[in-house]
């Protein structure tokens, strides 16, 4: 069931990656790059619910209880010690032991399906309630005020032991390129280790899996806690981004902007997520800056054509299509040109 | 000893409230295993009905009875025809698909209303005396609503040739159609039957709780936790959640505060879940509707 | 904290002054349009309020416009969206601030809006105006806050209250820091005027069931209800108020109501005899003023239900600012903010504005009204109030060089609490 992708399409990513990361701030304007920062955290949030949900078949409608838990544990932690590159170890210590907890309950519990997913949704709303509920100067921890509904002050990021020195934005940029190509190349390591295989076995028979003398418990728990380190990461670059952490992270609409990332993007890949998180970003963005349409609407008519039309999301479909164009074509330079052709249309191959 | 009757009496319309806007989705969850998240904006739509049909003069009994899960339900069918239809057997898709619809029918009814409207429809039943106290006429009368929409559903399902067949095609498909039962047009009804009565509960709430194009994030949250809670049997599953919810979120919110009442139900919920890993009637009444 | 902080603006000030050297070059050129960005919810909730403001702002940048514009130079107004996220404050401010270098960015709704913008803005040193009423405590140089706050309102409106219907009273407040810090406000001026606080209740922002709290109020048996509950689901809680008949016994009294015409959307009776206290009213007669609300309507390309505080003062904000490049000659900011506090004023539809160049905030005027057969029926005026509770912890005079928010987490700083 895996697409399995060769070496060369990996390759190709990091080459791409790598020329986004270090070619962008020469190109694009300031601003952009600044914004960028929220793009990638939110692609890491894509990234970690693609890994859980398309590798493990984990629908977690909440993924983002880990993300906003991450995000608040960067912005609590920097506040007390003034220091970020622990706040950072901290935030994802936190996002993966919380995903483990809630595993724990969750999978040994064996629940699965749809009801995880209400689960895993109403914990985050219930940590959107009561963080909606510390806006007194009672709420702190140690010397951060968590100032409920306005959120609290996420300091930027500093270059690593020298606290006096906060990165500039373009520094910021690499830092969060850097960390996504990271996760991304880490969750396709992963996937592709025994344990990956083992999941994707689960996914798809859980019975036969177990059968075979695997635990899927344990397993689930395993790739879901890593799912949750890695939306923490995702929390830390967004408040990075925004300057605040508030309680919005936790609500609904980035809730369900995950799974649409997922959906669109295609589920079953990593790169999918990823490309639909910053597609998603980007059309919203774009609709905040112009007033003929209303922005909801135009985002849920976009919704119901992909479900509609691309059943299986953007990525999927265009390896597809690039693999269909790559066999009908004879001779091996039609081949190549093709196999460009359909590279730079989906900015990857995956085939 | 009149406080506590009002007490309690508030406490049953806690549940009747969470059942009623409940009740169309689990319809809609239970025969087709389609989860409509565009469920609160169904109700927001049945609102509407009555302000606008209110505001052109209709008797508001008309509106709230008649025309707002008439109309509602007539958009349930279309949306079936043009999008549901095309995703059966993918809850997941359906899930993201009626999100879309959510926003769109938020977006499209703000573009029409604009963001506020005047909704002044006020309650047409006023306050009843219970000793001392002051007790809702109308919050008595929706919990009565309540207890009919359930009885009239459970008649519907259990004693017409509609519910049977409708039974049938829920219990097994394939089967049903193999026998000869046009299990589309089924689906197209029981979709529409859900969407008729979410417009049915939007349009009794509308007095209450007035009409903005957002209302509908407010219910979708709870009605999708109820529903999922309560499994897949319609109204046994509806009705147990409900009330275990409902009174937990209640006698929560006399005691502290509503926040963390809010909190209680959606732990419950979470407990409730863990014990009970498909639901209520998954494990309890599994052979009721 | 504040070493923290401190290390972090001379860190962010060095990469400041990389960053704001196209900035400067940007007022150079004399006949190029002043740049303004307006940044205010057009969807996803929060446009109750946001629409109409927008449609103010576009009035006043039009009548400037045609008046032939600002220092013989036309304002190019820049609209964004925020779609009531968060995230969407913070990147549009920076795309405003770096990307399109405006001169001026007006806008913000929530006070964790403004809290998300401000940073932004100071780091990008883009001169701000926020024109919504809040809780008050924003010590900012760089911003500028035309609302009403707490001791201008709630003072005002709390004594009136209570010799009107007497000693008791009940709260019920919104659960975010408005709802907190104005509910403490409220403690405060009921103490001050000898009456009792019988309780305070929150409310999250989505809840619509308001019946227990209904039931606990009448058994608490208040002489009135203060209520600082926002929003739209909080709309719920005068309907169901009016549903057990309550609202002809125990009256209310609130800080918030009518700001998004909440009046016209709850039936005649529901609302009948409540009171409220802002800086401005639709009704406010004054030939300005009709002539704002005849020009507001008339431009407008969404149907405006009621012209509240938030859209007079968007409109007024406008101005404010346009008067202070005028009497600074230029936009280049530092300029402006020093003609803004010399202190500039203007005459608005909700009567003569001048900034208090302690706060940054506003002597304005504030009226009290009460609701009759929707319509509010303005009782008393009280001219030029100062923001009392502002001035109690924000001095810019003695210390120009602060962003503090001193109110974020309580009163503490004024001693409150």
């Amino acid at each position: 069931m895996i697409k399995g992708q060769t070496n060369g399409g990996l390759i190709a990513i990091a080459v791409i990656g790598l020329a986004v990361m270090f070619g962008a701030p020469h190109v694009l304007q300031l601003f952009t790059i600044i914004n960028l920062t929220t793009a990638i955290g939110l692609a890491l949030l894509g990234l970690s619910l693609g890994l859980v949900w398309g590798y493990g078949g984990i629908l977690c409608l909440g993924q983002t209880a880990f993300f906003g838990l991450g995000a608040y544990a960067y912005a609590v932690t920097a506040q007390n010690f003034g220091e970020t590159t622990g706040a950072v170890v901290v935030a994802m210590a936190v996002g993966a032991a919380v995903a483990a907890a809630l595993g724990y309950f969750m999978f040994y519990g064996r629940i699965s399906d749809v009801y995880l997913g209400v689960i895993t949704l109403t914990v985050t709303l219930i940590i959107f309630n009561l963080l909606r509920r510390t806006s007194g100067p009672e709420y702190k921890i140690g010397k951060a005020l968590l100032g409920g509904f306005n959120g609290t002050t996420a300091p930027p990021l500093q270059i690593p032991w020298d606290a006096r020195m906060t990165l500039f934005p373009q520094q910021l940029f690499y830092v969060s390129m850097g960390a996504l190509l990271l996760c991304y190349f880490g969750c396709v390591w992963l996937t592709r280790c025994h344990f990956g295989r083992v999941c994707i076995a689960i996914r798809e028979n859980e019975t036969r899996a177990e059968l075979l003398g695997y635990d899927a418990r344990l397993y689930k728990l395993g790739l879901f806690s890593v799912g949750g380190g890695v939306a923490a990461i995702g929390g830390v670059l967004v408040a990075n981004g925004i300057g605040r952490v508030t309680p919005d992270l936790f609500n609904l609409t980035y809730a369900a902007q995950a799974i649409i990332w997922v959906i669109v993007g295609g589920r079953g890949t990593l790169l999918g997520p990823v490309l639909g998180a910053f597609g998603v970003f980007w059309l919203t963005s774009w609709l905040g800056t112009q007033s003929y349409f209303n922005s909801n609407m135009v985002l849920g008519l976009v919704l119901i054509l992909f479900v509609l039309l691309l059943p299986r999301g953007v990525v999927p479909a265009v390896t597809e299509l690039a693999a269909r164009w790559g066999r009908r074509k004879v001779g091996r330079r039609e081949r190549m040109r093709a196999r460009r052709r359909g590279r730079r249309r989906a900015i990857q191959p995956a085939e | 000893m009149d406080y506590v009757v009002v007490l309690v009496l508030q406490i049953i319309y806690g549940i009747a409230n969470l059942a009623l806007i409940g009740l169309g989705l689990a319809i809609i969850f239970g025969m087709m295993r389609v989860i409509n998240l565009a469920h609160g904006e169904f109700l927001m739509l049945g609102g509407y009905a009555v302000v606008v049909s209110t505001n052109l003069g209709v008797n508001i009994w008309i509106a709230m009875l008649v025309l707002a899960p008439l109309v509602v339900g007539i958009i349930g069918v279309v949306v079936e025809r043009v999008l549901i239809r095309f995703l059966y057997g993918r809850t997941v898709d359906t899930l993201l698909a009626t999100w879309g619809l959510s926003l769109f029918l938020v977006g499209i009814v703000t573009a029409i209303f604009g963001p506020q409207t005047s909704t002044t429809i006020s309650p047409p039943i006023g306050a009843i005396a219970v000793g001392d106290y002051a007790s809702s006429g109308y919050e008595l009368f929706l919990i009565l609503l309540t207890l009919a929409l359930f009885g009239a559903v459970f008649a519907v399902l259990r004693y017409s040739r509609l519910g049977l067949l409708a039974r049938g095609t829920m219990q097994r498909a394939d089967m049903a159609a193999a026998l000869g039962v046009s299990t589309s047009r089924i689906y197209m009804i029981t979709f529409g039957l859900g969407s008729a009565v979410a417009g049915l509960a939007g349009g009794v709430l509308a007095p209450i709780t007035g009409v903005v194009p957002t209302i509908g994030a407010t219910y979708i949250a709870k009605a999708f936790i109820t529903v999922i809670t309560g499994g897949t049997a319609i109204l046994a599953g509806t009705a147990t959640a409900a009330g275990l919810l409902g009174a937990m979120n209640g006698i929560v919110t006399f005691l502290t505060g509503p926040t963390v009442g809010e909190v209680a139900l959606l732990a419950a919920a979470i407990v409730l879940l863990r014990l009970m890993p498909s639901g209520i009637t998954g494990r309890f009444f599994r052979k009721s509707l | 904290m504040i070493l923290n902080r401190r290390a972090l603006l001379k860190a962010t000030s060095v990469s400041a002054l990389g960053l704001a050297a196209p900035a400067l070059i940007r007022s150079a050129r004399a006949d190029a349009p002043i740049k303004m960005a307006a940044l205010l919810d057009q969807s996803g909730g929060l446009d109750l309020l946001g629409t109409p403001m927008l449609e103010a702002t576009k009035l006043a940048v039009k009548e400037i416009n045609a008046g032939g514009g600002l220092l013989g130079r036309q304002i190019d107004l820049i609209t964004y969206d925020p779609q009531t996220t968060i995230q969407f404050y913070t990147q549009f401010a920076t795309q405003a601030a770096a990307g399109e270098h405006v001169d001026v960015v007006q806008g913000g709704i929530t006070s964790a809006s403004r809290e998300a913008i401000r940073p932004v803005l100071d780091r990008f040193q883009t001169l701000y105006f926020y024109n919504t009423f809040y809780e008050g405590g924003v010590c900012d140089s760089n911003t500028f806050c035309t609302g009403s706050t707490p001791a201008q309102t709630v003072e005002k409106l709390v004594p009136y209250a209570m010799k009107k219907w007497g000693k008791k009273v009940y709260v019920v407040a919104a659960d975010y820091n408005y709802g907190q810090i104005t509910s403490e406000w409220v403690k405060k001026y009921v103490r001050d005027n000898g009456g009792t606080t019988v309780a305070v209740e929150f409310f999250p922002l989505d809840v619509t069931n308001f019946g227990p709290t209904i039931k606990k109020i009448e058994a608490a048996k208040p002489d009135f209800v203060m209520s600082a509950l926002v929003g739209a689901a909080h709309i719920s809680f005068y309907r169901q108020y009016a549903a057990v008949a309550l609202n002809k016994s125990i009256p209310i009294a609130s800080t918030v109501f009518t700001v998004g015409g909440e009046h016209t959307l709850v039936a005649p009776e529901e609302s009948e005899g409540m009171l409220v206290s802002f800086a401005y009213f639709e009704e406010i007669e004054t030939p300005a003023n009709k002539k704002f609300i005849a020009d507001l309507r008339a431009n407008a390309s969404k149907k405006i239900n009621y012209v509240s505080e938030v859209t007079a003062r968007s409109y007024e904000g406008v101005y404010l600012w346009a008067e202070g490049v005028r009497k600074a000659g230029t936009t280049e900011r530092t300029a402006v903010i020093k003609a803004l506090r010399s202190p500039v004023g203007v005459d608005g539809p909700s009567g003569k504005l001048t900034i208090e160049p302690k706060t940054n905030h506003l002597l304005q005027n504030i009226y009290l009204a009460e609701v009759k057969n929707q319509k509010l029926n303005i009782v008393q005026s009280f001219p030029a109030q100062p923001p009392t509770d502002t001035l109690l912890v924000c001095d810019l005079n003695a210390k120009p060089d602060q962003a503090t928010f001193y109110f974020e987490n309580g009163l503490e700083a004024a001693g409150i609490k």
